[in-house]
């Protein structure tokens, strides 16, 4: 499955590699990855495989949101269909 | 993907309060039908937790991997007076007694289907189970019943209306320890839909398959922020703003609905357009209405901003659904909605008011509480008067009302969660009992002449 992971919040350094991190230590394949800023918030959005991951998607989602709680920025992962569903016909 | 849009999706979910309100997994008992009781309930016990043994583990599998909170799941069945009426048992409650354990026993928060079809006539199901409901929905927790007394087809079977007022009476006065929450569980339709997900109301109704994943969306916090963006908008621009944030929305109700079918290995019934609120702040029709220039809900030119929200939320959700069903409009219940409680506190909206609102949405009067003395023969006219502007014209009304035990009008009846509380209206002090007690049915309308099926829902 595919996974778009959104994270917002203060620019700092290291996010990108706290969250990126996370996600080689479980096999999360980075196929896309953008940053921009979105109403004066840092806005990084990656593209991930998660078909070699070897944890649970729970586990991870876990994973992601205790770093994000170290860095002060909020992290999701949301399975990629959710927004082509709603914005692509 | 571009950026912008993922992130109105997220904002959508976390600050809008977008998300799935219900899946509901339709499930037909037609097959429990016996002459024993005891074991048509076996029956009904086993099939409802064999079918819906993994609906909460994939609703929260789906829930986790998209990102989209999914608020119930739920079961709808069989009318039990169809199930039921083999057995010569007299009262049905342990029927309702086995939907409850067996809900319990799935962990749904609310199984429908404790229901009753006599829009033309009692069969002698119907008649038991219409007597047991009262004590059915006193002894059961989860259990939701509802009547389906008039459609457009058929007319208005006034005995049934009669027998409902005393029955919501009844029901009240046995939970009286809790505000009448019986009542809250316990809807009068016309025009019954027979794919509704939504509770009080749902059934599985006897044209359905053996099982269905039917699943409501909502979000009024999103078309209210998508309107508090566009300050200044003709109603022309406002109902294309509607009518794109109602695509959306429904397309993520597509999406789940789709999903839920596929995991469950059960065929994908309907997904419901339903803008349906929630006490939470920020999760209010009203407040779309308000949004749009009024200055409380229920004041002049509420009946028109409504109509034109409930059309332009099916005009946007149609095309975003393979299969529409359902309910599918706004929702006005009272004690659900922040903005309609604050309406009705501040004095600008009156029964009267959402009786008039009733004729251009998709329900009818929801969760109101009337003073716990008013008479079963105004209950009967209230539910009399909905069945009428539902069968005029040819849509789908309801009353789910509450006399509140031990109440007047300015106290308050608390259910607590997605029920809410409600402040208690005021209703006629006239009487309509010498018209509710003639008996008998209010012929089907001139346009019921087309020979157009058993039901039609709008």
């Amino acid at each position: 499955m595919r996974a778009i992971i959104t994270v917002v919040g203060k620019d700092k350094i290291g996010i990108i590699a706290g969250i990126t991190s996370v996600l080689s230590k479980h096999k999360v394949n980075v196929l896309d990855i953008s940053q921009t800023i979105l109403q004066e918030y840092f806005t990084m959005i990656m593209l991930v495989d998660l078909s070699r991951m070897e944890i649970s998607l729970a586990e991870l989602k876990q994973k992601l949101e205790e770093e994000g709680s170290n860095l002060g920025v909020s992290v999701r992962i949301q399975h990629e269909e959710i927004f082509q569903s709603m914005h692509r016909i | 993907m571009k950026p912008y849009e993922i992130m109105e999706t997220i904002k959508m979910i976390e600050q809008q309060k977008l998300d799935i309100r219900t899946i509901t997994m339709g499930i037909s008992l037609r097959d429990c039908c016996h002459s024993d009781g005891d074991i048509a309930r076996r029956k009904i016990y086993d099939k409802i937790t064999r079918c819906a043994e993994n609906l909460v583990k994939v609703g929260e599998e789906i829930e986790l991997e998209f990102g989209i909170p999914i608020i119930n799941k739920r079961i709808s069945v069989t009318p039990i007076a169809i199930v039921a009426e083999a057995c010569e048992e007299e009262d049905y409650t342990k029927f309702a007694i086995t939907l409850d354990k067996a809900a319990k026993a799935v962990g749904v928060n609310f199984i429908g289907g404790f229901s009753a079809l006599v829009h033309k006539g009692y069969t002698k199901g119907d008649k038991r189970l219409i007597r047991s409901i009262p004590e059915a929905l006193n002894v059961t927790e989860r259990v939701c019943s509802s009547v389906n007394v008039a459609t457009t087809q058929t007319g208005i079977n006034m005995d049934a209306v009669r027998e409902m007022g005393e029955i919501i009476k009844e029901t009240a006065r046995l939970s009286a320890d809790r505000d009448g929450l019986g009542c809250a569980k316990l809807v009068v339709f016309a025009n019954a839909p027979e794919d509704n997900p939504f509770m009080a109301g749902a059934y599985h109704g006897v044209g359905e398959p053996e099982c269905a994943i039917n699943v409501g969306i909502s979000g009024p916090g999103t078309v209210k922020s998508a309107l508090e963006k566009n300050k200044g908008a003709t109603f022309d621009e406002m109902a294309e703003i509607i009518k794109k944030t109602a695509f959306k929305i429904t397309r993520v109700g597509q999406l789940v609905a789709r999903e839920a079918s596929r995991r469950l290995n059960v065929p994908f019934g309907i997904v419901d357009l339903s803008l349906a609120p929630t006490p939470a702040v920020g999760d209010s029709v009203a407040h779309i209405l308000e949004e749009m220039g009024l200055e409380s809900c229920g004041t002049h030119g509420t009946t028109a901003a409504l109509a034109m929200l409930n059309d332009a939320v099916k005009k946007g959700g149609i095309m975003a659904s393979s299969h529409v069903g359902g309910l599918s409009g706004a929702f006005i219940p009272v004690s659900e909605d922040a903005g309609m409680i604050e309406a009705v506190e501040k004095g600008s909206l009156s029964l009267e008011k959402l009786e008039a609102m009733t004729c251009v949405c998709s329900v009818g009067l929801d969760m109101i509480a009337v003073p716990g003395d008013t008479p079963a023969e105004t209950i009967a006219a209230i539910i009399a008067d909905e069945a009428a502007i539902g069968v005029i014209n040819s849509k789908t009304t309801a009353v789910r009302i509450i006399p509140a035990p031990g109440k007047k009008v300015g106290d308050y009846v608390e259910f607590g969660g997605l029920l809410g509380r409600a402040p208690v209206m005021a209703v006629s002090s006239f009487s309509s009992k010498d018209f509710i007690m003639r008996g008998g049915r209010i012929p089907a309308p001139v346009h019921s002449m087309k020979n157009s099926g058993i039901s039609s829902s709008g």
